[in-house]
């Protein structure tokens, strides 16, 4: 059935999704949104020009002041997204920067690696803290209790950048299309590089998050990343249990209504002084000291 | 006026959740600004009459004039077409059954002769997909989520049968609305708990192609945060008829008794 001439809904037009509105000047405070993803050309999606600006459209209205964001190679189109190839992450790493230059004021950007390739890996991190990307970006192409992923942490660590890891909280089986990591694995690579800051990916996204709140009780340099489709009552309360304020960071992910109904109900849950912490304030103290000048 | 079609009341027997009690879920909805809440009894769901927490139910929603019950009906149990007469001597607003969680075909003639008689009682009948995502449920929590397929069953079994489906994701809802006839199709009404928004924009989507007609306001609370369902539709640019016919008049259609 069609909607109605009554109904009356903006729709996204590709001829304009280059042209992002200016960032609004009535931003409700200071958000950061640290896992966020953009597509492009190559992408298998014909609507990606769409979903980027629906992705900055929105976050106007939430009031994100930065999309802190990766690009997972082609998105499948060349290679698989979670075992991208050495061709496809340097593309994907060449369209975040031409992203982060093409809105300096609210974009940055993690260095996609895959640490199976691990001259490529050190090479597109040395090339992407020159270019001034934040952090890196672990997707699931090996698993964190693997010597693989030590010299990428020693890269990270040597250029100051926290790594963004993909997580499926409590792995309990192999999954087909990526070699994930649970937060009991990651908790692993945590304690091996207590100089690097791990950002644990959506305790939202999928997966039993009690069972990762468990693992990364001790373990102060993994930082608990809110995003993920998950909204689930109780999953909040719980990470504040495990973490404290101190170790959790707002995100979206693929879903900017998730993110904004867990940060609404903070506003319930926390004073103001945490609520920042949460929305910006920790963040701003894991990334490099240039990644958020004002 | 906000009505939520999809809250429940009582503990979940899989996990720790906190703001099961009716206080609790009244103070959310005051949170929220939800007027009235269709409440169901949860751990009823996964009992094996699933019908014997009606009773808390009722006694519940008499004392509490925002919610308005949706007893449990168990079709494969004796004497369950009596629970639909409850139903509607005591006002519900609708029925529910979880079939994959009672262990009976989704797609069966129980739930077939079920349908019939919610039609000829012009009673709705809500159906929930699943309760929590199938990522992380407990090891032990092992029933199938409601297949698409049963839905379309389910309103070619009785011309009269009105149905609300809870907790269906995009993919879900395209495939029983283009399934189905036209005539189908207006029997069926979606709660939006959990459709994606932005960026993705499958909700806005739906919207354009289905229409804001098959459409209700619910939040899964307190299993589920009930911010989300109001902060995808803040996301939205609805004209603010569209709004409230979403957030309150279709579930008058709905309704429809």
């Amino acid at each position: 059935m069609a909607a109605p001439a009554r109904y009356h809904i903006r729709r996204a037009c590709p001829e304009r999704c280059l042209d992002i509105a200016p960032l609004p000047d009535h931003l409700p405070g200071v958000l950061i949104d640290i896992h966020a993803h953009f597509l492009h050309e190559r992408s298998p999606r014909a609507d990606w020009r769409e979903r980027n600006a629906s992705r900055l459209r929105a976050g106007d209205r939430v009031g994100i002041r930065y999309h802190v964001a990766s690009v997972l190679g082609t998105w499948g189109h060349c290679s698989p997204i979670y075992f991208p190839s050495p061709d496809d992450v340097t593309f994907a790493n060449e369209v975040q920067r031409s992203l982060e230059r093409e809105h300096p004021d609210r974009i940055r950007g993690y260095a996609l690696v895959n640490p199976n390739y691990t001259a490529h890996a050190l090479a597109e991190i040395e090339r992407g803290a020159g270019e001034g990307m934040i952090g890196v970006k672990l997707a699931a192409s090996r698993r964190c209790t693997d010597a693989l992923l030590d010299p990428v942490c020693r890269a990270a660590a040597a250029h100051g950048l926290p790594i963004l890891q993909h997580v499926w909280q409590h792995r309990r089986q192999e999954f087909s299309g990526q070699e994930a990591s649970d937060g009991a694995e990651l908790c692993a690579l945590a304690r091996r590089h207590p100089d690097v800051n791990f950002l644990l990916a959506h305790i939202g996204g999928g997966g039993d998050w009690l069972h990762t709140l468990r693992a990364v009780r001790d373990v102060p340099n993994v930082f608990i990343d809110l995003s993920g489709s998950g909204v689930d009552g109780g999953m909040l309360e719980a990470c504040i249990a495990s973490a404290g304020m101190e170790r959790l960071v707002w995100g979206c992910d693929l879903t900017i209504d998730t993110g904004w109904a867990k940060l609404r109900y903070l506003e319930h849950l926390l004073a103001p002084g945490d609520l920042d912490l949460v929305a910006w304030r920790n963040a701003a103290r894991i990334f490099p000291s240039h990644a958020f000048p004002d | 006026m906000r009505i939520d079609v999809n809250a429940f009341l009582g503990a979940f027997p899989w996990r720790r959740v906190p703001g099961t009690s009716p206080s609790a879920v009244l103070a959310a909805m005051d949170r929220m600004r939800i007027d009235q809440a269709w409440v169901s009894h949860l751990p009823g769901i996964l009992w094996r009459d699933p019908m014997e927490g009606n009773d808390w139910l009722y006694e519940t929603a008499d004392r509490e004039v925002r919610f308005r019950p949706v007893p449990a009906v168990h079709p494969g149990l004796p004497g369950w077409e009596r629970e639909i007469e409850r139903a509607a001597g005591l006002g519900a607003a609708a029925v529910r059954c979880d079939p994959t969680w009672y262990g009976i075909a989704p797609g069966g003639g129980l739930m077939a002769a079920l349908a019939r008689a919610c039609g000829a009682a012009s009673m709705p009948l809500q159906l929930a997909v699943r309760f929590e995502d199938g990522r992380q449920r407990h090891p032990l929590d092992r029933a199938e989520e409601l297949p698409p397929w049963s839905v379309r069953h389910l309103v070619r079994s009785d011309p009269a049968v009105r149905v609300v489906i809870t907790h269906a994701d995009r993919p879900f809802i395209e495939e029983v609305h283009f399934g189905s006839t036209p005539d189908e199709a207006r029997r069926i009404w979606w709660d939006l708990c959990w459709v994606w928004g932005p960026p993705e924009d499958h909700l806005e989507t739906l919207l354009r192609t289905i229409g804001p007609e098959r459409f209700v306001f619910g939040t899964g609370q307190p299993l589920r945060l009930p911010e989300n369902a109001v902060a995808k539709l803040d996301l939205l640019d609805l004209a603010p008829e569209v709004r409230a016919a979403i957030e309150s008049q279709n579930v008058g259609e709905a309704l429809g008794r």
